[in-house]
């Protein structure tokens, strides 16, 4: 099969007008034909649908073809379609071409057609060329590992937990924090249909506790991840709490007798909370911790625990797991106002965020749902909210929160007047973005309860001496300068990349788009799979979302890892690194190039060689290029597969 | 006879050729949004893909200046963003070693360029494309190129 003389056919793409109107597909097939090994050229209407498959699998049969290029659009999205078209007609996959004539001809060269046109035969020329050169490879695969491992403990980890553990999967729920819930505990309530928060995040951090199959690990912080899809080894740091989990029944006198008083974090540092604490009233597990930092050594809590759980001198664990598949759901933070004083943030009393407001008009919250300024403690009358603090701001954040903080600026003003009805509201905004179902009507709702909404971004905040803020801003819809003196200005703060997340990506070895989240492997037709196999990731971690919408992805990546789950092996690429072992002189520069551990040397003095894992091989070719004596080839990017491309962008004039 | 290209049926401006080696996961990504974006610019680039620019030999590209080509680009994903951890920093040491090595040839500094694009950033790819090709246009067809080839 291998010594075969080629017989190439090129399909060429129309892609309806998308090349077609652009180019003269025409004039690019009939090129194609001239070139060697050429045997068979068609143009197609739309070469990945089923006719245009069909037409590549009867040109296959017809002119016994052995190869196949297909000059349309990207490998990126359309490479397994064709591979898995020219495998059904008895063409190894991999000895089949792509040619991108769409994005990088048509497209970008709409107005020159003698341009896109030579430009489109000279890529097929040099994938052609290519093409001649590609040898059949085999795929293989690797056992998947039954266990799994979700990073983060938020309603997106939480729920992808819940998934895997009805399926049967074993799982480990590992969560930085000392309670699951994340920040959907925090809120007061969600909209749009504004139900309380905790009383519907509640049962289900409940149903994560009581499934057997799930091994709850708070205080607990992934801080390695090596092996690969199916094969994982993940190393997690288990933080001390200071006491005996299993002893301590969570009753909550250590806390009542500790003396010092540090700022409460749940409650976004208005009121305390104790070195020694129950991280608030749902936590699950219920459970203290001992923040050791800020711990006096009193031994109070001691003395007051009757079940006797205190353990000072317990040191950090670190756990080695074995799993298959991983999701990773770390989730987000609110933007920080602070650093640069937006709104007067941090300069003025009574500018306050989002979150803070939310802990505020919490009825287990520091004030019992009370909602007062920080300045003096009064109620206030008169509230403004801003919309879109750092979001859709060239200085901050240039992406949109998704609509997120849109609607609880809008839920927050409503809940505050129908709690309040003598309250007034201004909420200031650019473009209000409802956009899911039922966000419309509870953004009316908020008008018709008389929240004002004035189209302006403010420019200036000033404070007056009794601690009222006064907001200048242009309202745009009627053209005018406003002032509006307010009792408490609320910041509706956008989402941002949680803390830590560049460390998760590159233990993950993920990357992350220009705003900073994880990138998913493609954002519509692989909304939860990652460039790293085996690993997943829902809710905020891969960008702003609602609550709704990371549910339904932590349910997704529970789907898309059972596939590998329960079929139990994992495809492993074609295209790795081999060794030529006559070539190799074990100089061992390969084995400190590669960041996976592929190479190793085994074996003494003249039996030194080295060993290939190729399982744990992704494809990168760097070794190929170290490799100084030629032996590492990278299979389906061979030094000469490449290089027929680079001796095929010219021509001779007078060939 | 070949084909006639861009250069000959419009006789206009001249227009270089420039070979540039994208990584799979970033810039040839990028190339694909500037396609998503319609963003226009001149059809003076081929492209060739790698999985990543730590692939990307020097000897492709001094193979690629012994065929003919005005111009050299090579891409990958930004520093700290690379898919296969740090590819992409070893690319830069071979960078360092190319560029000497363009003079030993007797080219212009100008006519070799690393720079990097990530997967969502069309529009930069395409003022990459553009800018690139100005700068060798400014320098002229390269004096390597050999007779005939279009």
């Amino acid at each position: 099969m291998e010594n075969e003389e080629p017989r190439i056919g090129v399909f060429v793409c129309e892609c309806g007008v998308n090349i077609g109107g652009y180019l003269d597909t025409q004039a690019v097939a009939d090129y194609a034909l001239t070139l060697p090994n050429v045997v068979h050229t068609k143009v197609n209407k739309f070469t990945c649908a089923d006719s245009g498959q069909a037409e590549i699998q009867a040109g296959i049969k017809e002119h016994n073809l052995n190869r196949v290029v297909v000059a349309s659009c990207t490998p990126r999205t359309h490479e397994p379609t064709f591979r898995a078209c020219c495998k059904e007609a008895g063409v190894n996959p991999y000895q089949f071409e792509f040619v991108n004539i769409r994005d990088q001809c048509s497209w970008i060269h709409m107005w020159d057609w003698e341009g896109a046109t030579a430009k489109a035969k000279d890529l097929v020329r040099m994938g052609v060329a290519r093409s001649r050169l590609l040898e059949p490879l085999k795929e293989s695969s690797v056992p998947v590992d039954q266990n799994v491992l979700v990073i983060g403990a938020g309603v997106a980890g939480m729920q992808a937990a819940i998934d895997f553990g009805d399926m049967g999967y074993n799982v480990y729920l590992v969560e930085k924090g000392p309670s699951i819930g994340g920040r959907m505990a925090r809120f007061d309530k969600v909209f749009p249909t504004n139900d309380c928060s905790i009383c519907i995040l509640g049962p289900k951090m409940v149903e994560v506790a009581r499934n057997k199959n799930i091994n709850i690990m708070t205080y607990s912080e992934v801080v390695d991840v090596g092996g690969f899809v199916g094969n994982f080894e993940a190393t997690v740091l288990h933080k001390p709490r200071y006491l005996d989990t299993d002893i301590c029944t969570g009753c909550g006198s250590c806390q009542e007798v500790c003396p010092v008083e540090l700022p409460s974090e749940f409650n976004e540092n208005f009121g305390t909370r104790k070195a020694i604490y129950i991280p608030f009233p749902q936590a699950v597990p219920m459970r203290a911790v001992l923040d050791k930092d800020n711990c006096i050594g009193c031994k109070a809590c001691e003395k007051a625990c009757e079940a006797g759980a205190i353990r000072y001198d317990q040191e950090p664990i670190y756990e080695k797991l074995k799993v298959g598949v991983i999701t990773v759901a770390v989730g987000m933070a609110a933007f920080d106002p602070l650093p640069h004083n937006n709104y007067g943030y941090g300069l003025y009393d009574n500018v306050i965020t989002t979150m803070e407001f939310e802990r505020l008009l919490n009825a287990a919250g520091p004030t019992g749902g009370h909602v007062v300024r920080p300045s003096d403690a009064v109620e206030p009358i008169t509230v403004g909210f801003i919309n879109c603090v750092g979001s859709r701001d060239v200085n901050e954040n240039v992406y949109c929160s998704g609509g997120v903080c849109c609607m609880f600026s809008i839920k927050n003003a409503q809940l505050l007047k129908e709690k309040r009805p003598e309250t007034n509201h201004f909420v200031f905004y650019m473009d209000i973005r409802a956009t899911m179902r039922g966000f419309e009507e509870a953004y009316n709702r908020a008008r018709d309860l008389g929240v004002k909404f004035i189209r302006g971004k403010p420019v200036e905040i000033t404070e007056k001496e009794n601690g009222n803020i006064v907001v200048r801003a242009e309202d745009t819809l009627k053209g005018e300068i406003v002032n509006v003196e307010l009792d408490l200005l609320v910041l509706g703060t956008g989402l941002v990349p949680n803390e830590g997340i560049n460390e998760m990506g590159a233990i993950l070895k993920l990357p992350r788009s220009a705003d900073g989240f994880l990138t998913e492997l493609h954002p519509k037709l692989a909304p939860v799979d990652t460039t790293t196999d085996g690993v997943f990731v829902a809710g905020c971690a891969a960008g702003p979302r609602d609550i709704a919408y990371a549910t339904a992805h932590g349910s997704a990546t529970a789907g898309r890892a059972t596939r590998l789950l329960s079929v139990g092996s994992a495809p492993i690429m074609g295209i790795t690194a081999r060794i030529d072992e006559d070539k190799c002189v074990v100089c061992g520069v390969c084995v400190d190039k590669c960041p996976y551990g592929v190479f190793e040397i085994v074996g003494t003095n003249g039996d030194r060689r080295i060993n290939v894992v190729e399982a744990l091989c992704k494809g990168c070719g760097t070794c190929v290029t170290a490799c100084p004596t030629g032996a590492l080839e990278q299979s389906h990017f061979k030094n000469d597969q490449v290089l027929a491309q680079v001796r095929n962008v010219f021509q001779y004039g007078g060939e | 006879m070949a084909e006639a290209t861009a250069t000959e049926t419009t006789n206009e401006e001249w227009q270089p050729k420039i070979v540039m080696f994208c990584c799979n996961w970033c810039s040839y990504g990028g190339a694909d949004s500037a396609g998503m974006g319609r963003f226009q610019q001149p059809p003076t680039v081929r492209v060739i893909r790698v999985m990543c620019s730590g692939r990307m030999d020097p000897v492709f590209i001094l193979n690629a200046f012994l065929e003919g080509a005005d111009g050299v680009l090579f891409s990958g994903c930004h520093i700290g963003d690379c898919h296969y951890v740090n590819g992409n920093y070893k690319a830069t040491i071979k960078y360092k070693f190319l560029k000497a090595m363009v003079n030993e040839l007797g080219l212009e500094d100008e006519r070799l360029k690393l720079d990097w694009i990530s997967a969502s950033e069309g529009e930069r790819y395409a003022q990459v494309v553009t800018e690139f090709t100005e700068q060798i246009k400014k320098v002229g067809p390269s004096p390597l190129k050999p007779e005939g080839v279009i």
